[in-house]
């Protein structure tokens, strides 16, 4: 069966498409949650257990705390505190912990380490899964059970000061508070004073049971000077001050009321591996982002001598211990345990009711989580604890006091903190589990889809641009029955053996059966084309290697595309290289830019050395002299002008790329750095913003209309000053003729206005392609038709993109016109070549809006634009366009580029297709082999799944381009 | 006749070698607390004019640099105030290339503009002392099949080997891994220098073995 290059790279990348799809449903892990929706309430607690006797009660001891104050300070590293800078600038909280009257614990973090799913691990007790960020940009008010639920059930007043995070969060939640935006990163003494100018007076008072202070300045400073600044040591030393007032305050309460208060100094990772985790090696190293928990209490009174080492415990243990504390049910999802140093002078039946809770809450969340759970070994010990737990009750309650009884009550503490510990560990395990046989079985779709675009590589760019796949034969053949019955086995073996629930199993049968006849067909196909490639090409072979010889090979851009391609796939290894992935297409692109550079000169130069200097020029061969002489006289005229153009071009493009790139700082590592885009976005900078945006939109508008017909020019020109409008309306920018007292609304009506103009010129292009397809094979017509779609495109773009990307478009417009001008087309390079050009510019431009391989950076304002509430659909899909506008635009003009250049090549639409299809294929399957192999690695879940799902995307809008290549290349066939 | 030319360049790129490792080594006599990370740029210079130094007196030693057909003193001088231009201009140039790949435009210029001089003695100032300041020529070189003597093939791999080394040296930069040598512009120096070290040590391996192949037109 032949079919066209374009047709089979669509079809290659829309199975791989499904096959990531399956791959990502067995790597994201569902997350483990209790079955009952509702949350904990204090009348279901169990009851104490008790041999023989049927009830006992079922209240919680007395609580330990009657206040708690959490003072969270984000970026206070353990070291801080108990490390040389800890003496000199914390010499309160040194001397508390080292007098003895503290706990500290120095907490493991899991990540995701972003301040939200922090707040919600530390409040919930579970470990936020990274799809839980994903679910959760839209809804932002935590819905599961939680501490400050229960608090505010339980009739705790909560107060609250600090990052408005937690407002957003727990909306109605706190009796009293007051939020600080984390937003602007360069202010580090307001954020704080803020938050501490409501200290005194709440101290004060006595209506509150929980205050909770969140302080961000130190983050601030570590931000932007890095963890060695010199302005770390007085904000060190004014979060000392503030935790001895609070401390005095507290402690005078004690003596006047006999109060027992805690206040917990706790800290908070928040956005991993930004300065101040990166900044020390051993805590990088060492993999979590820590937290410290530094529990200062009038309470504890055991007085230790020496200073030790804090204990390491887990960030979610801090729940459980603070539930209990208060006197508060557990919350259902948490994994932790509880800390039980915390409540060392209670007595022991109070410890062991306390684990009994928590154990029974865990053993809870293991039944509903895993279907045998009677296996799980925490379980089993837990089962046990619990009844000798109940003999000693009985023991108790008879009055025995002897040692047996405080020994034996030893034990089985022991039981029942082996027993939470052991089940803590599974449940956080279940996260980690992955679905390996659905991974499986998608992964060698893509590697099979990848096998087969690169053993078709010659036919597919060859001249006729044509693919002879062997189907027929294959289906026929025994080896595809073979397969499949083999597979089908395979099939039945893994799931009926398994344990654990897996995706691909509980597919339909008819579609998994569909899936294998279609996994073996391809392999079939793949191995036939491989033995007709050595049966067939045996006698051709030495013809081709004289060729390969005679020709001079690769010429060195072909060497920086090709080494440029593989270096980047292998650069997905390293964690770094994903955070900073920009890094590498900005570098790839300016070598590119380079490299081109040297081909013009060599095109221009050659001709040109001739006749300068000759007296000096006494190398110069003379036979060399006259054809150079005749070209350039020739063509000296308009040549002259045109080389000049062609050489700047290049230097021209680096130029704009370094503006765009200092436009907006991605990635991790320098994602601080102050960038034009904020400084934009700053409100006293308005008129400069509006007088960028306004010129971007009319240069974009005199680089697009070029080719465009009346009407759409005209309709362009209206939608871009309903863009502008739009902005003004929102209040982005400003509007010459503002009256002063207009409202900012939501600019509805200007967005859709822009939007009937947008649908009105793709109308206008399709009817145009429509036409010189089905009336007339006009290549003059198809071309406008295509520029048009490409205009709509644009003004989409100019639309969704905010005020201050606007000149990425303008640039992304200006470089693709005059390279196209006079590089692709001057130079003579293939459709090949000029395909890896543009999948590399739209990769840098992808980047230079500001994304990056971190979800966070997805615009999701996008996906409001004239809409007047969140509408699922088109929110996603205006979204998506918006985060690949950069691709798209240069797909888009890859499309228009090479069918206005049809008549050099025809077969080179089919090329171009199958060059993106290779090009994103091989990252993808490369990428979907690495996460396998590195699914246990630290930075799984903060660094490599979002990229996972980044390149999940970006094949699924790299498919969608290349069925509009197929389509445009329709015409072809048509006429061939 | 290519033996011995071969033979030469072997001895000048060891001397080359060499001063690249004296320069390293010998400051730690005379300058207190001298390292290659933490006094950088000391090291940078130091091994730049040493380089240049060494460069400057083989080559004129050798006599490789073209004859020039006046000998008069105001050509001469004409001569080494152009290749003094040409130096600075390189300087600037290559400056500007590591602005554009992204190199911060004012913060640590000081090391940005050190780095770039670096590059020249590696690349230009060899090209000054075997071609002269004689663009021309220096097009001839470097554009395909332009070589025309074994120090032409030399310069030519030395110099792809420098650039290559340079920018091979710029990708531990995003790594995460707090190293001194990550520091800008450290690691590219040293890759400049390494590649600069390998292609010395790889010339006259190269041209020896393709010294069949190699054929030059007659000057």
């Amino acid at each position: 069966m032949k079919i066209r290059s374009s047709v089979f790279a669509s079809l290659c990348l829309v199975i791989e498409v499904f096959g990531i799809v399956l791959f990502l449903r067995g790597f994201f892990p569902v997350p483990v949650k209790s079955s009952l929706s509702s949350k904990s309430k204090v009348s279901d607690l169990p009851l104490e257990p008790l041999e023989g006797h049927a009830a006992n009660s079922s209240r919680i001891p007395p609580p330990l705390f009657k206040r708690v104050v959490i003072m969270l300070v984000d970026a206070l590293r353990e070291d801080f505190v108990f490390g040389p800078k800890g003496k000199e600038f914390m010499p309160y909280t040194r001397h508390l912990v080292e007098r003895g009257s503290s706990h500290s614990f120095v907490a493991k973090a899991r990540a995701p380490t972003v301040t939200m799913p922090r707040i919600k691990a530390l409040t919930t007790g579970s470990i936020p899964g990274f799809i839980d960020v994903v679910m959760n940009l839209n809804s932002p008010a935590l819905q599961e059970d939680n501490l400050i639920w229960q608090a505010k059930t339980a009739g705790k007043k909560v107060v609250f000061y600090g990052d408005d995070t937690w407002i957003r969060l727990f909306p109605k939640h706190f009796m009293e508070y007051d939020g600080t935006t984390s937003f602007f990163v360069s202010d580090y003494t307001e954020v704080d004073n803020n938050v501490t100018r409501h200290l005194d007076s709440t101290l004060k008072r006595d209506d509150w049971d929980v205050l909770i202070l969140h302080y961000l300045g130190l983050d601030h400073i570590g931000h932007l000077s890095g963890p060695h600044s010199s302005l770390i040591g007085p904000k060190l030393l004014e979060m000392d001050d503030i935790l001895k007032k609070i401390h005095t305050a507290l402690i005078s309460k004690v003596k006047h009321g006999l109060l027992k208060n805690l206040l917990k100094m706790c800290v908070e990772h928040s956005r991993s591996n930004i300065p101040l985790c990166s900044g020390s090696s051993q805590l990088k190293l060492s993999g979590h982002p820590f937290a410290l928990l530094v529990l200062i209490a009038s309470y504890f009174k055991t007085v230790r001598i020496g200073f030790e080492t804090p204990e390491p415990v887990e960030q979610v243990d801090f729940t459980p211990t603070l539930a209990l504390g208060l006197g508060l049910p557990i919350s259902q999802n948490n994994v932790g345990h509880l800390i039980l140093p915390v409540f060392e002078e209670n007595t022991l039946r109070e410890q062991l009711r306390f684990l009994h809770l928590n154990g029974f809450q865990l053993s809870h969340l293991i039944k509903d989580s895993t279907p045998d759970f009677e296996k799980d070994p925490g379980y089993e010990q837990f089962r046990i604890a619990e009844k000798s737990h109940g003999s000693w009750m009985k023991l108790y309650l008879e009055g025995n006091t002897s040692e047996v009884l405080s020994n034996m009550g030893k034990k089985v503490l022991k039981q029942y903190m082996d027993a939470l510990k052991s089940m803590s560990e599974s449940l956080s395990k279940q996260l980690g589990k992955y679905d390996m046989y659905s991974m499986i079985v998608g992964m060698s779709i893509v590697l099979e889809v990848l096998f087969l675009l690169l053993i078709t590589m010659a036919e597919a760019l060859s001249g006729a641009a044509e693919v002879d796949l062997p189907l027929s034969s294959a289906l026929c053949s025994l080896p595809f029955y073979l397969l499949c019955l083999f597979c089908s086995s395979i099939h039945v073996m893994v799931c009926t053996s398994t344990e654990s629930t897996c995706y691909f199993c509980s597919l339909s049968w008819a579609l998994v059966f569909a899936v294998i006849a279609f996994f073996s067909s391809l392999l079939c196909v793949i191995l036939s084309i491989i033995g007709r490639k050595l049966f067939w090409a045996k006698p051709q072979m030495k013809n081709i290697l004289k060729a390969q010889s005679s020709d001079s090979g690769f010429s060195e851009l072909d060497i920086l595309l090709l080494t440029g391609t593989l270096g980047h796939v292998l650069s997905l290894g390293a964690s770094s290289f994903i955070e900073e992935e920009h890094q590498t297409w900005y570098f790839l692109l300016n070598t590119l830019c380079l490299a081109v550079f040297q081909d013009v000169c060599r095109k221009y130069f050659r001709e040109k050395k001739s006749h300068r200097d000759l007296d000096e020029n006494s190398y110069l061969p003379s036979k060399d002299d006259t054809p150079t002489v005749d070209y350039s006289s020739r063509t000296s005229a308009l040549a002259g002008y045109e080389k000049w153009l062609a050489l700047v071009t290049p230097l021209a493009t680096l130029v704009c790329c370094r503006m765009l790139r200092s436009l907006n700082q991605t990635g991790v590592q320098w994602a601080h750095l102050p960038d034009l885009g904020h400084w934009l976005n700053n409100s006293e900078h308005i008129v400069e913003l509006s007088l960028l945006a306004a010129a971007s939109l009319v240069l974009i508008f005199l680089l697009v209309q070029r080719r465009c017909s009346l009407v759409s020019k005209i309709a362009l020109g209206l939608g871009l000053l309903g863009v502008y409008s739009y902005r003004a309306a929102v209040g982005n920018v400003l509007f010459p003729w503002q009256q002063d007292g207009r409202d900012i609304s939501k600019g509805t009506v200007e967005a859709r206005f822009v939007y009937i103009f947008v649908l009105g010129i793709l109308f206008t292009g399709a009817k145009d392609l429509l036409r010189s397809q089905v009336i007339s094979s006009d290549t003059q017509l198809k071309s406008r038709g295509l520029w048009e779609i490409y205009s709509g495109v644009v003004l989409l773009a100019a639309l969704l993109f905010r005020p201050h990307n606007l000149p990425v478009l303008l640039f992304c417009l200006l470089i693709q016109t005059i390279m196209a001008q006079f590089i692709w087309k001057e130079l003579q390079y293939d459709a090949a070549q000029t395909t890896i050009m543009h999948y590399w510019f739209g990769q840098a431009f992808l980047y230079f809006q500001g994304n990056s391989n971190n979800i966070a950076t997805v615009d999701i304002s996008a996906g409001f634009v004239g809409l007047e509430n969140y509408v699922e659909i088109p929110a996603i899909f205006l979204t998506a366009f918006c985060t690949y506008a950069g691709p798209l635009l240069w797909a888009c003009h890859l499309v228009c580029y090479l069918s206005s250049e049809r008549e050099r090549s025809t077969a080179a639409i089919g090329h171009g297709c199958y060059c993106f299809a290779l090009l994103r294929s091989i990252p993808a399957a490369a990428y979907i082999i690495l996460v396998t192999a590195l699914r246990y690695h630290l930075f799984i879940w903060s660094v490599f799944s979002p990229k996972l799902l980044y390149e999940g995307m970006h094949t699924l809008v790299t498919a969608a381009v290349c069925v509009f290549f197929t389509a445009m290349d329709q015409n072809h066939a048509v006429r061939t | 006749m290519k033996d011995i030319e071969i033979k030469g360049m072997i001895s000048a790129h060891t001397i080359m070698a060499a001063s690249v490792l004296m320069a390293t080594v010998l400051p730690l006599l005379f300058v207190d607390g001298f390292s290659v990370y933490g006094t950088h740029l000391v090291w940078l210079y130091s091994v730049s004019g040493a380089v240049a130094a060494v460069n400057i007196t083989v080559y004129w030693l050798l006599g490789i640099s073209p004859p020039s057909k006046k000998n008069t003193l105001s050509y001469k001088v004409s001569k080494a105030f152009r290749s003094c231009l040409y130096f600075i201009l390189s300087c600037f140039l290559f400056h500007t290339v590591v602005v554009l790949y992204g190199a911060p435009l004012l913060e640590s210029a000081l090391e940005t503009f050190s780095f770039a001089v670096l590059l020249s003695t590696f690349t230009t100032l060899r090209c000054l002392c075997i071609l002269g300041p004689n663009v021309q020529a220096w097009i001839r070189v470097f554009s395909r099949d332009g070589a025309m003597s074994v120090w032409d093939t030399s310069l030519q791999i030395t110099t792809a080997c420098s650039m290559i080394g340079a920018w091979l040296g710029a990708f531990p930069i995003p790594l995460d891994w707090d190293r001194p040598w990550q520091v800008w512009p450290v690691s590219c120096t040293l890759g400049a220098t390494f590649g600069f070290l390998t292609g010395l040590v790889v010339a006259p391996l190269w041209i020896h073995w393709h010294r069949k192949q190699l054929t030059y037109k007659s000057k």
